[in-house]
């Protein structure tokens, strides 16, 4: 799995050997993680009988309005822990335009971002 | 009838001369090579890095119309109706998170510029992909007119458009309109990346001394609840039933729930939110995006509960006709309640918070045109540089389109175009985003069900009278749902009526084996990043080259 994600950049030959026609290999168990603190927001504002109430009042709102309120940070804290969590989980496999003759690196592509690793390809 | 508010003007006038300067000056904002493709004019390059494409995707989603249109919900028929909106705009980042990093990373190796490109490309199929390309079409068309709706209702609290003359009342809409289409045809999607800088920070600014102020002038915020739910409780002179609703009860669950979710699921399908993410520079600008973006979340949350501000404040939403338009409410109340020069900052905001996502949906719109009508129906052997000529064509036609819609026709039939719109849209789901994912499901099987989810949607809302606005048809976006029982969205019923219909006519065909079309892509396309290189489709002319070598 390691060796898939960390290919030298100076020997992007190494790499050849790689199906791309495959799903890159993945920790299950993070992903699935990441997927239940993506999950927790949603289900949590789904079940509005669980926050559709006046009480208790917080500096005049009703609970109703500042438990979504408060939603709002929890979700950006959880997506933004599933979004760490997802990069550890699935490194990225790098592909590359050998082993198949009906591709090849194109030069325009996206000049800012891949600069200097646009070269090996 | 009413007078002109000169100082609001003035500020007005001049930020929007500000932005306008910004919008020409977008052509050359990280300059291309070359802007004749639509990877350049369409999509800025696909170069935007975290923070652009934060006040990108923020300027494009929170729309004038959703500046204007969710506090006078919650102005006229209170939480449901208008707070939805808040669960809307927090679960829809997580479901983004999800799958726009697959939408990126195939877009990127197979330089696809639009959904029913990834559509032609995963399925082989031209009819579905069609069927996707319109449908976002349709959809996007009513958006924009609703754009300027959001500008109109600034001008007519100002007191502009007022006139008895048609030109002149229309006057200071069609310039706006006509500076906007000169920059967007020459800066392309840099245009508006340019602009949601000024729109974000002016909305910010306004919301933040709106929400401080506000409340300490009218009686602070106890006293502005107590108002709210005093008026929602009270019955309406027209059926007798409460007003609205200040918070949800039992029978309501369903409808606040499924309005949330149908909106959330909806609105990445939308051509113009697919644009702005696609035009990012890595897969995981998207994702780390879907954390950050919830900031706007909370601004429109603050933004609704202005509407019941206005509750409290009396305001008075009267139109120029002399008649009650709740969608005035919110400039009528900064008019009242701020100081002029800061009423003009505060309608500055509403009224450049137009331009962008209307600038971003034209291009959208108009790349739909070109790379899945043109280019596949019309020229397939067009070269990018015709591309991004009819694009730039197509973004003109595509707003002089809504401005005529918007002054002929009532105002009325945009917000019903609109909210079919996202009825529509949402059926386009289960291609696009499960196409992601499986290929399990037969491309006949997916026009199927969009086919039954499109008719039954919009016979649904058709159903829908409003007597309180004296519409028979197309008067709100709840129906009752089969089998649960209870009102709920129109748009995520039908949805659901389309997945089964999609699964189970992809089971009948595949038990006749009826035959797949191709896929282009392979399983790693869907986790490329910006250092990968895109594929080169093979070029048509080898065919004919070879005997002749």
């Amino acid at each position: 799995m390691s060796s898939a994600g960390t290919v030298d950049p100076d020997r992007p030959d190494l790499n050849d050997d790689v199906d791309h026609d495959t799903v890159p290999p993945a920790r299950t168990g993070l992903l699935v993680l990441a997927g239940v603190l993506l999950a927790l927001p949603v289900v949590a504002l789904m079940w509005v009988s669980s926050y559709s109430r006046d009480e208790p009042r917080l500096g005049g709102f009703p609970f109703f309005i500042w438990y979504q309120f408060l939603w709002v940070f929890l979700c950006s804290a959880l997506t933004y822990t599933a979004y760490r969590i997802v990069l550890v989980a699935r490194p990225h496999r790098p592909m590359d335009d050998l082993g198949d003759s009906s591709e090849r690196a194109v030069g325009d592509a996206p000049r800012s971002a891949d600069g200097e690793r646009g070269e090996r390809a | 009838m009413k007078d002109v508010n000169g100082v609001a003007l003035v500020v007005l006038v001049a930020l929007f001369a500000l932005v306008t300067g910004m919008g020409f000056w977008a052509s050359r904002w990280r300059r291309p090579t070359s802007m004749e493709s639509l990877d350049e004019w369409g999509l800025g390059g696909r170069s935007f890095g975290t923070w652009i494409t934060w006040f990108l995707l923020g300027g494009d989603l929170y729309t004038a119309y959703t500046f204007i249109a969710v506090p006078a919900a919650m102005w006229a028929a209170g939480s449901v109706s208008g707070f939805f909106a808040v669960p809307y705009t927090i679960v829809l980042y997580p479901i983004i998170f999800v799958f726009m990093g697959r939408m990126w990373s195939v877009s990127h190796r197979h330089g696809y510029v639009t959904t029913a490109d990834f559509v032609r490309g995963r399925f082989g199929s031209r009819g579905l992909s069609l069927a996707v390309a319109v449908t976002g079409f349709l959809a996007t068309m009513p958006y924009i007119a609703l754009q300027l709706v959001g500008i109109q209702a600034v001008l007519e609290v100002v007191g502009l458009g007022g006139g008895d003359s048609v030109i002149a009342k229309d006057l200071p809409l069609f310039i706006a309109f006509a500076l906007l289409a000169a920059y967007t045809y020459s800066g392309g999607l840099r245009a508006p990346a340019v602009i949601a800088f000024v729109k974000d920070t002016l909305i910010y600014l306004v919301i933040i001394v709106a929400i401080i102020y506000l409340p300490t002038k009218f009686g602070g915020w106890t006293h502005i609840f107590d108002a709210a739910e005093q008026k929602m409780a009270a019955p309406n002179a027209v059926d007798g039933k409460p007003n609205g609703v200040f918070i949800p009860g039992g029978t309501q669950y369903w409808a606040y729930a499924t309005l949330g979710l149908g909106s959330a699921l909806a609105l990445f399908m939308y051509p113009h939110s697919i644009t702005a993410s696609l035009s990012a520079s890595t897969r995981n600008t998207v994702r780390r995006n879907a954390a950050i973006l919830p900031a706007y979340s909370f601004v429109l949350g603050l933004l609704a509960l202005l509407g019941w501000v206005a509750i409290a404040a009396g305001t008075k939403p009267i139109g120029a006709d002399g008649k009650p338009n709740a969608q005035l409410v919110i400039p009528q109340l900064f008019e009242d309640a701020f100081p002029s020069w800061f009423a003009g900052v505060a309608f500055a905001a509403i009224a450049i918070g137009a331009l962008v996502p209307a600038a971003i949906m034209s291009i959208a719109a108009a790349n739909t045109f070109t790379r899945n009508i043109y280019k596949e129906w019309l020229k397939p052997d067009a070269t990018v540089e015709q591309e991004a000529k009819v694009s730039k064509l197509a973004s003109l036609v595509v707003k002089l389109f809504a401005l005529v819609f918007v002054l002929l026709l009532d105002k009325q039939n945009a917000i019903n175009f609109q909210l079919l719109g996202g009825i529509w849209i949402l059926q386009t789901f289960p291609t696009i985003v499960l196409g992601l994912y499986t290929r399990w499901m037969h491309r006949w099987a997916l026009i199927a069900g969009w086919a039954v989810g499109m008719v039954y949607g919009t016979w649904q809302a058709w159903n829908v009278a409003n007597p309180r606005g004296g519409i028979n048809h197309f008067g709100g976006s709840l129906a009752q749902m089969p089998v649960i029982g209870e009102l709920g969205y129109i748009a995520l019923t039908a949805f659901a009526i389309n997945l089964v219909v999609a699964v189970v006519v992809t089971v009948v065909l595949r038990m006749t084996n009826v035959p797949d079309g191709d896929d282009e892509t392979i399983r790693g396309d869907y986790f490329a990043d910006s250092g990968d290189p895109r594929v080169q489709k093979v070029p048509q002319p080898i065919h004919q080259e070879a005997p002749n070598v």
